[in-house]
């Protein structure tokens, strides 16, 4: 009875790293977007589940291969990630900072109606069964680990993005210093741009490794909204690598309070979790004492 | 002394309304949008001093969901169940704020703590459907007995006039917190709390009271709409949908003025049914798409609101040209 036990709990937490790679993922888009542009898209979610209607119409009705749609997804939801800056951020980068919020969150009614009108409240799925991978006796999907491959990839190529072209570098001195970066010749509004639309990117790459594992509705943003901006503010607002911690911490407790209870028993743990961690280290995860 | 008399004679006429005009159709518009501005007025408390939650949709489903569980479960009446929701729903709101206030978690933080509450308390219906019904909604059990302890009335007369009084309730505490000491303290606070705390100000305790009352009073509104409409699901009383909603109602009336969230409820409510009217069946999510267009068009073009721009334009017209 007990090694039964035992070989479950090592299946839930292994499926804890393999939930933490696409959370990370989101994760990183929310920081790159709060860290460069101090604005925060309450409607990130919706463009992935955007992202995840564009993956079905691309393969089940247009029928594209996996590996083509994927691509054409993550540029169609990067260009997205642009047009929102350009027509709501942008107007409003002057404004207090609540109104930016609101703002977004404007936008979430928006893409959940459209996509309600235009798509239905119908469940849809791509059809693919990836097979399950049987490891001894435990079993995990294929489909979550190529998310926690693609996912760790993606977040890789940001990493070298960042660090190895101009952009990318003018990227991290305007999350350093706003107001300077400005007068040393850097074109803040097409920063703010790229940065958008990199956000956009990776909120295209989650959408392409989530369809695999998630029918898609148009509520289903509301699903991990929520637990995406509780890792984002766990790990510190623009803190990317505070965030890839705490969406790992999370991962596991939702995947191990699933194990004990149902899923949505995991989120309510993991929101209590949260609600300590608050008391305990409030600026974050990896925050330096003050 | 005018504006008394104006607010006395406009209070009166609207005791009055459903003595001369008691069309079922319209009364029951009206009920809810007195309900929902007193919801979105107890937001606005919160809001006009810079402290935007988007967790209110989850006081609110506290407040009908505990008033219909005890109802249901342990036969107590909406007389005691009601002011027992507010208790639970005070409660929350410390356990949450005090951390955040505490340790200065404000702005886009604050927004963020207290939306993924929103969305926590709406799992929370869902993983005890056992006893809520989870997504499918639930319905106060009719009355066994007496209706008036039961807080069930089949009359919409009778319902408009309690959600007329809880509304003119609202309003008061409105104007209440607006003449207090602590309006003063809280706009110290929304302009520079490092400041206002070295002038003396006790900024997380007067941060807390007003979270407090702002949170009871929804979890009021909460429980009313459950009592009138006697039928709750966690979509239409809890969520980050519901919690938006009210953001969005407030902002487009105007969150610095008393009457704003009232105003914003009018249109919203109005705007609700004449395209749920106009496309009948197929208008599943065009009212939503109308309202987040315009709730973004709002921010970026009028942020003080309908109410609060017009109000903004008279008192600049008033005064002599420099």
């Amino acid at each position: 009875m007990m090694e039964i036990f035992d070989i479950y709990l090592l299946e839930a937490l292994v499926n804890g790293i393999l939930l933490g790679g696409v959370l990370a993922l989101l994760a990183l888009g929310l920081n790159l977007i709060f860290g460069v542009i101090d604005v925060t898209w309450i409607c990130y979610a919706e463009l992935v589940m955007i992202g995840m209607y564009g993956m079905y119409y691309l393969f089940s009705v247009y029928g594209l291969p996996y590996w083509v749609a994927a691509p054409i997804c993550i540029l169609l939801v990067a260009a997205l990630g642009a047009a929102l800056h350009f027509l709501v951020i942008s107007p409003l980068l002057g404004a207090p900072p609540i109104n930016q919020l609101l703002a977004t969150g404007g936008v979430l009614f928006v893409l959940q109606s459209f996509a309600t009108v235009a798509f239905g409240i119908d469940f849809r799925n791509l059809g693919i069964r990836l097979p399950v991978l049987a490891l001894g006796e435990m079993h995990f999907s294929y489909a979550r680990l190529l998310a926690f491959i693609a996912a760790l990839i993606g977040m890789v190529a940001v990493y070298l993005f960042m660090t190895r072209t101009y952009t990318g570098t003018a990227i991290r001195a305007i999350a350093q210093d706003r107001q300077i970066m400005a007068l040393m010749g850097v074109d803040t509004k097409k920063i703010y741009l790229v940065t958008s639309a990199l956000g956009g990117g990776l909120a295209g790459l989650a959408a392409c490794l989530l369809v695999l594992q998630y029918d898609v509705h148009p509520f289903v943003g509301l699903s991990f909204g929520p637990i995406t901006f509780l890792i984002c503010v766990l790990g510190g607002l623009g803190n990317f690598v505070g965030g890839f911690v705490a969406a790992f911490l999370f991962a596991e407790i939702i995947s191990l309070g699933g194990l004990f209870s149902d899923l949505e028993w995991g989120y309510v743990l993991a929101f209590a979790f949260f609600i300590v961690m608050m008391f305990i280290r409030p600026a974050g995860l990896l925050a330096k004492r003050s | 002394m005018n504006k008394q008399l104006a607010w006395g004679i406009g209070l009166a006429a609207l005791v009055a309304l459903p003595f001369v005009y008691r069309d079922p159709y319209h009364l029951h518009i009206l009920v809810l949008i007195l309900i929902w501005s007193f919801a979105y007025t107890s937001w606005s408390m919160m809001g006009r001093f810079g402290l935007v939650s988007l967790g209110h949709g989850g006081f609110m489903g506290v407040g009908a969901y505990v008033t219909a569980l005890l109802w249901n479960h342990l036969g107590i009446s909406p007389w005691i169940g009601i002011p027992a929701a507010m208790l639970c729903a005070g409660a929350l709101a410390l356990v949450v704020a005090y951390p955040c206030f505490r340790f200065r978690i404000t702005g886009h933080y604050f927004a963020l703590v207290t939306l993924a509450l929103s969305g926590i308390v709406l799992q929370i219906i869902i993983a005890t459907r056992d006893y809520t019904g989870g997504s499918l909604g639930y319905t106060p059990e009719r009355t066994k007995g007496s209706h008036l302890l039961a807080l069930q009335f089949d009359d919409k007369v009778v319902w408009y006039l309690i959600a007329l009084g809880v509304w003119a309730g609202g309003l008061a505490v409105w104007y209440w917190i607006d003449r207090s000491m602590s309006r003063y303290a809280m706009e110290a606070i929304s302009e520079d709390e490092d400041a206002a705390a070295a002038a003396g100000v006790n900024v997380t305790a007067e941060k807390l009271r007003i979270t407090v009352i702002s949170a009871v009073m929804t979890a009021m509104a909460g429980a009313l709409y459950g009592q009138y409409q006697m039928f709750i699901s966690p979509d239409t009383v809890s969520g980050i949908a519901v919690s938006l909603q009210m953001v969005f109602a407030a902002v487009v009336g105007g969150i610095y003025v008393a009457l704003g969230p009232t105003v914003g409820a009018i249109i919203t409510i109005l705007l609700a049914e004449v395209l749920r009217i106009g496309f009948g069946t197929k208008a599943v999510g065009w009212d939503n798409l109308v309202y987040g267009v315009l709730l973004v068009l709002f921010i970026i073009f009028l942020p003080k609101g309908i109410l609060g721009s017009l109000l903004a334009r008279l008192k600049s017209s008033g005064k002599p040209q420099p």
